[in-house]
This record gives C-alpha cells, sequence and structure tokens, in this order.
C-alpha cells in the first residue's frame, strides 16, 4: 500500500490533553508540519507560557521552554541573542499576549525582533476556566461577565494584529481562522511564510489564528465552528495587515 | 597587571565580560546606570549582546531565555527594579537555569531614594519570589571585591544551575578605586554548551535527545520531588558557599557584624573605638546566604556585645541573632532612607550600646 | 600619610573632574586612593562635589567626617563646608566667584581667581583646570608632571584641541 499520509515527526507521540474541539491540535499540528517541511525541526525553538498552551511542549516535537505568563516575546528576545541562526517561536494564548503580555509583544514588535509569534485568540481564558480576555467579544458571557461583556465595564475587545501593524518594525502581521479544511491550508500558508520572513531576517512576525474554545463557552465543537465564523470574524477580519515586498 | 581607576559600576560592566559574559539586559534605573551605558557600546566590542529592554520584568525575562539557550547572561539593577525582577528569578530557580544578577541598591520602600541602602538584605536573602527557592548572595566591600566575585559568580551559576545575586550599594557603584581587572575568558561556543551545558535548548540538532526547560510541575509528588532536589543542591550551597573574613575578634569586647559599605565605616570606627581605650572587632559577612554562622564561633571570651550595623531598619541583626544563638547580646546600629552614618557616630553609639549592656 | 580633600562646587565647573585627576595621578604614583562623588538627579547647574583620600595604607572608608584640604568653587560650597576643614587644613577659594572671605582663623586660605585666569587665557571652562593647577602646587600631593600626563591622557583624540589651553591654565597660579 502507498503512504498518502502521516502524521508530522513535529507532533510527539503523546495524545494531547486539550478539549474535544480545542483549535490548539490543529494549530500546534500546521506549525510543525511547516517546520518539518522546511527541515527545521532541529533547528528550532520554541517558547510556550502560561495558559493551556503551556502544554505544548509534551507535544511540538522539539526543543522548549516555559514563560512566566505573558513574558514568552522578551525570553524569546533573549534565547534570538543567544542562537541567531535558529528558528524561534512564541505560541500564546489571548489572556497572555493581550492582557499580562501586551507590553512584551509590542516592544518585541517594536524592536523587530527576528522570531515568531502564533497567537492563539479564543476570546477566552481557557485554562483557568472561562474567565473574560481583552479579546472577549461585547454580549459574550464569561465567568467574571456572566451576562455578557459591556463596554462600559470592560470596554472594546482588543484587536492585536491591527495594533501591531502600526509598527514599523512588525514586518509580517496576519489573521487567519481555523474553521475549515481551506482556511486551515491558509493558516499554514500564512505560518510558513511567517517563518520564511523570519529566517530572511527581516523583521519581526506575528500570526493570529481565530480559535475555538468549546468548552468554556458552553458550545459543541461543530457550534463552535460556526460561532467562531459568524461572530468572531466580523470583529476580527481575517486577512493580512503587513508584509514585505515579495511575500 | 597594572590597576586601573574606575568607577564602580563601569568595572562590574568589565568584570562581566571578563567573565565571558554573551548577553546584557538591562533597564535604566539610578544609580546604575553606567553599567548598561558601558554595556551597550562595550559587550559587542567583545562578541556579546546588548539588549535595552522595555523593562527589568522584561530584561530578568530576555535573560532567562538567554540563559536557557545557553548563554552566559548577566542582568543588572537597583532595588526597586530588583523587585520588579523577583517572579522571574523564582522563576529561573525552578528551571534550573543560570544567572548572574547585580543590584547596585539604594533606599526604599517604594520608589524610596537613589542614596545608598542596605534595606534589600531580605528581598535578596529571603526572595521576593513564591514558593520555596534559595539565591547564593555576595555582598563585597569594595570595587576590586565586587569586580572579583562577579567574575566568580558565573561558574557558581554554572555549577548551581541557579540565579547568584551580587549585592552591593549606590557608593560603590558611584565611587572610584584602582582595580586589577581579571583575565578575558573567550565567549561559551556552540561545542561548550553541548558538553558543558547539555540541557541547554539549542534545537534537538544540536544535543542528544529533546531539551524541554520547564517550571510547572501539576503533580504534587513531582512538584515535590523537584523542591527537594533544589534544596539538596541549596544544602551543597551551604556547605560550599559561606563566605566571611573577620579583624580584630581575638581581645574584642565589641564585636560588629556589617557588610559591603557599612563595614567599611566600622573598619573606621574601630580605630575611633581604639583611641578611646576599647577593644572592637568585625565580622563581615561576604555571603548573605548562605549566612556564615560559623564566623561567630571565633568570637572571643572578652566580647560583652555583637552589633548588627546596617542601612536598613533591621534585617540582618535576624540572621545575627540566630548565629548568635543567645551567646551575646545582640545590638542594633542603622541608619535608613540612604542616610550614611559616620564612623563618628557609630564608635559613639556603639560606646552607649555598650555601657547599657555592662 | 594619609590626605583627604573635598571638592565642591556647582555641577558643570568640572569638580569631580579635577578630583578625579588628582586621585588618578596619585595612584599612578603607587598611592592607595578612593574617590566618592555626591550623585543626584541633576545634571547641570545644581551641587556637586567629591572626596578624594589619598594614602599610603589601604584605605578602610571612602567617606570622611572632616577634611584636610577644602576646595570651594562657589559660594554655597564655601558656606557649607568650611566647618569640616581640620585646624591647620588648607581651603582654596575660587575668589572670581566667592566674595565672601572665610569665617575661621586656624586653617590657611589661598584665593585663587581660577575664572579670571581662565578667561584671560581664552576659556573660563579652563577654571578648574587653573585651580588644580594652583591645589597641586601649594599641596605637592602628587608630581605636576603626572597631573600634566593626566592632563594629555585626558584632553586626546577628539579632545586633542582643547589640550595646550589646558595644560597652560594649570601653569597660570604662581606659588
Amino acid at each position: 500500500m502507498k503512504t498518502v499520509f502521516e502524521p508530522t515527526r513535529g507532533m510527539t507521540k503523546v495524545d494531547t490533553s486539550y478539549c474535544p474541539g480545542c483549535s490548539h491540535g490543529i494549530a500546534h499540528r500546521i506549525i510543525m508540519e511547516c517546520l518539518e517541511e522546511r527541515g527545521d525541526l532541529g533547528n528550532a525553538i520554541g517558547v510556550v507560557p502560561i495558559g493551556c498552551s503551556i502544554n505544548g511542549h509534551h507535544f511540538m516535537n522539539i526543543d522548549m521552554c516555559e514563560s512566566t505568563h505573558g513574558r514568552a516575546p522578551a525570553i524569546a528576545t533573549g534565547i534570538r541573542r543567544v542562537q541567531p541562526d535558529k528558528i524561534v517561536f512564541t505560541y500564546q494564548g489571548d489572556g497572555d499576549l493581550a492582557s499580562i503580555g501586551a507590553g512584551e509583544i509590542v516592544h518585541a514588535a517594536h524592536r523587530g525582533e527576528k522570531f515568531t509569534t502564533f497567537f492563539i485568540n479564543n476570546g477566552i481564558y481557557g485554562m483557568t476556566g472561562g474567565q473574560m480576555a481583552p479579546t472577549t467579544l461585547i454580549g459574550q458571557r464569561a465567568t467574571t461577565c456572566i451576562d455578557g461583556r459591556t463596554v462600559e465595564q470592560a470596554g472594546m475587545p482588543l484587536r492585536m494584529c491591527e495594533l501591531l501593524a502600526t509598527i514599523d518594525c512588525a514586518v509580517y502581521v496576519e489573521r487567519v481562522i481555523l474553521n475549515s479544511p481551506a482556511n486551515v491550508r491558509k493558516a499554514k500558508k500564512a505560518v510558513k511564510t511567517a517563518l520564511d520572513i523570519q529566517q530572511a531576517g527581516l523583521g519581526f512576525t506575528f500570526v493570529e489564528f481565530i480559535s475555538t474554545c468549546p468548552t468554556n463557552w458552553g458550545l459543541t465543537p461543530v457550534e463552535s465552528l460556526r460561532w467562531i465564523e459568524n461572530e468572531m470574524a466580523s470583529y476580527y477580519p481575517v486577512g493580512n495587515f503587513r508584509k514585505p515586498e515579495g511575500y | 597587571m597594572s590597576k586601573v581607576l574606575m568607577k564602580g559600576n563601569e568595572a562590574f560592566a568589565e568584570a562581566a565580560i571578563r567573565a565571558g559574559c554573551n548577553c546584557y539586559f538591562g533597564y535604566p534605573i539610578t544609580p546604575q546606570n553606567e553599567i548598561p551605558e558601558y554595556m551597550s557600546h562595550e559587550l559587542p566590542k567583545a562578541g556579546g549582546s546588548f539588549v535595552q529592554a522595555e523593562s527589568e520584568l522584561a530584561a530578568v525575562n530576555m535573560a532567562y531565555g538567554a540563559a536557557a539557550a545557553g548563554g552566559r547572561a548577566f542582568i543588572s539593577t537597583s532595588s526597586p527594579g530588583l523587585a520588579l525582577m523577583q517572579e522571574g528569578l523564582g522563576f529561573i530557580c525552578s528551571t534550573e537555569v543560570p544567572l548572574v544578577v547585580l543590584n547596585v541598591s539604594r533606599g526604599g520602600p517604594g520608589v524610596g531614594g537613589i542614596q545608598p541602602g542596605q534595606a534589600d538584605y531580605l528581598q535578596v536573602t529571603r526572595g521576593g519570589y513564591n514558593g520555596d527557592a534559595k539565591t547564593p548572595v555576595f555582598a563585597p566591600a569594595g570595587i576590586q571585591e565586587c569586580v572579583e566575585l562577579i567574575y566568580e559568580a558565573f561558574d557558581i551559576a554554572d555549577k548551581y544551575r541557579n540565579p547568584v545575586i551580587i549585592f552591593a550599594d549606590g557608593m560603590m557603584g558611584q565611587m572610584m578605586e584602582p582595580v586589577e581587572l581579571p583575565e578575558k575568558k573567550p565567549l561559551i561556543s556552540a561545542e561548550q554548551i553541548r558538553t558543558q551545558k547539555p540541557w541547554a535548548i539549542t534545537g534537538t540538532d544540536h544535543h542528544d535527545g529533546r531539551n524541554v526547560v520547564y517550571s510547572l510541575r501539576l503533580q504534587p509528588d513531582v512538584l515535590e520531588a523537584h523542591v527537594e532536589h533544589m534544596f539538596e543542591k541549596y544544602a551543597k550551597a551551604e556547605r560550599e558557599l559561606a563566605r566571611y573574613k573577620t579583624s580584630n575578634l581575638d581581645d574584642a569586647e565589641i564585636v560588629f557584624v556589617a557588610f559591603g559599605t557599612m563595614s567599611r565605616l566600622c573598619a573606621e570606627a574601630v580605630e575611633l573605638l581604639e583611641a578611646q581605650g576599647i577593644k572592637a572587632g568585625v565580622i563581615r559577612p561576604i555571603s548573605l546566604w548562605p549566612f556564615p554562622d560559623a564566623a561567630f564561633d571565633e568570637i572571643g571570651d572578652k566580647t560583652k556585645l555583637v552589633i548588627s550595623t546596617e542601612l536598613s531598619m533591621g534585617q540582618m541583626v535576624f540572621d545575627v541573632k540566630a548565629a548568635v544563638n543567645g551567646r551575646w547580646p545582640v545590638g542594633l546600629i542603622n541608619r535608613t532612607g540612604g542616610v550614611v552614618p559616620s564612623s563618628v557616630e557609630i564608635a559613639e553609639r556603639a560606646k552607649k550600646l555598650l555601657e547599657e549592656v555592662k | 600619610m594619609k590626605v583627604k580633600m573635598f571638592f565642591a562646587g556647582s555641577g558643570g565647573q568640572g569638580i569631580l573632574a579635577i578630583g578625579q585627576m588628582i586621585a588618578k595621578a596619585a595612584m599612578l604614583e603607587g598611592k592607595e586612593v578612593t574617590w566618592l562623588p555626591s550623585y543626584g538627579p541633576e545634571m547641570r547647574g545644581g551641587t556637586a562635589n567629591c572626596t578624594v583620600i589619598v594614602s599610603d595604607k589601604p584605605i578602610p572608608c571612602p567617606l570622611i567626617n572632616e577634611t584636610d584640604v577644602l576646595v570651594a568653587m562657589n559660594l554655597p560650597s564655601l558656606l557649607k563646608f568650611e566647618p569640616l576643614l581640620v585646624p591647620n587644613g588648607t581651603l582654596f577659594i575660587n575668589s572670581s566667584i566667592v566674595s565672601e572671605k572665610a569665617k575661621r582663623g586656624d586653617i590657611s586660605v589661598i584665593d585663587v581667581p581660577a575664572n579670571e585666569m581662565a578667561r584671560e587665557l581664552g576659556n573660563e571652562k579652563a577654571a578648574n583646570m587653573v585651580m588644580l593647577g594652583a591645589i597641586v602646587r601649594k599641596t605637592g600631593i602628587v608630581g605636576m608632571d603626572t597631573i600634566r600626563e593626566e592632563t594629555r591622557h585626558m584632553f586626546s583624540g577628539r579632545k586633542e584641541q582643547f589640550l595646550p589651553m589646558n595644560l597652560a591654565a594649570l601653569d597660570v597660579y604662581k606659588v
């Protein structure tokens, strides 16, 4: 029999601990596939911070380190300075990146650090059990806004791609959505482009994944996919915000 | 080798470069600004990397990343900045990554002032971080000693895979003294990282197996076993790293205990007391953790009083009392807020305390 | 031999620099030295002072309770620090700027019109170097040749154009 598909060597044999319908598994896989296709699995270093994503190092089959909450971009900055020839990335959730780590991500982008940040935006705190994130939509319910987020109480959801795209040294900023095979293929293309630009040393690269969290949203996996398409994508438009010439 | 006249902060930075530091991360804070300034132009010349971080929080985490990737990382700050770094330091202890931290301390609490202080004693010896961890702390009394301790601290940090803190103060950072600089060590090579730091995250092509540097341990028994492992290292550090100097203890009626700048004032107070017919001696802890308890066994039978002498409201005095263990009365002479007492004031207050116990 | 010196003036008068030059010269002559500045948030125009100790033995403490030599480059420095002098101590006053006289009778006072002399040389900024020349000649704390050497070192490279004037400034005050 001819092999037509096999799992990437970039993932360990460990079963992921993520909930059914969670997007982390897909995001992990496409990042690892890209590294494998580039021949960079043995040359890559990943940083995973507090949040569900901290489990990432059990599943991504490369050298990794954990991060204090929000500080992954600072840590990746340090790694890049002593390992300038490696592919370095951070893999951060929205509570981590857009809330406690808002300073570090902005300054890593502003310095034009030559690593890639993969940002999993599911509009909620997953690991701690469904609290409101800076990215939670208006009207969306969370355990710290049980009647739904209001503008009066918590302001408007933070759009990180739009914010980072105002920074000159953030050379590649793209938002993708993990809701269909076609869109997953597009997401993978964005990951590949970001890694190419990192290797070319052009500056900071950023890919945001609009992702699901069925458990904390109280939806089924299928309903969650519909929800990100209908609700999240209308506030967080998918597409490219910045890219260097020729990419 | 000939001596050069250098400002403390610049000599400290140069000592780190000569120790083979290949990455420095810093944020401006007085009175240590000459260190990031010096590093910004001198470290790249030596083949290393300088980053001006956006905050002390970022600086300590950059250093963690660099050290986890096999770098010889160095950070410096002053008291309020160290408070910001505490989370990172506890995390780095837990992940077992080496790091050298220099605190050029100032008066507190809060933003406090910028004159020399020692009120970080508890912050450095007990840690402001959560959980069970320790950091070896060395307190030099002058620029030469500080240079030597920084030079050595990189090797101690590597050996114990733990942060090491050098606790200087604003006066030491700003003053100039002749200093003999140690020989420049070559930067660590990729091959040396592979053999000397086989745990470093350098990419799986560059070492055996897969390396993960981590802190999270959700199973209590697994976390307990890890903390116990850390404390085996700390027990070894207690045996190997306790350091002190003593002077004139034999026939001393008064024994001052003082570190850093205060030990230099005490040395002069001893001369002033001697001129008035009172014998006094000094125990100078060089390591603050581990605290050099053994020094107190050298105190002679003429001693009537042990005085902890500090630029704080009295923080080391608890360690002094524990080390004295009831053998002598323990007094305190202190100023705080950045006020440095004169040797005359110390001698006068010591005389008064001696009269009280007689 | 142990000499304590205290230099005081306003920021920008070059008072820290001449203290440093004496410390460096003394080190080059084999002495133990310490140089301790006051430090604060002001970069210019604030008060500046530094303590220099020169000794032939290791110096336990860089702080002083009293001083053998006081250099007052402006009036506030004189008013504030005159009491710091030991009996028979030496007081150098920048008499171009300080209009008042010293109050104490148990010290020797040396008036140096440093700003005027420097102005005559063509650059008032060299007033500190005029004062340095006076201090070194009067106290003999270090050799004039060592100070000249240190001056050459200090005004090298991009600053070399200022060297002749600064060397000349060292010699204008005659003892």
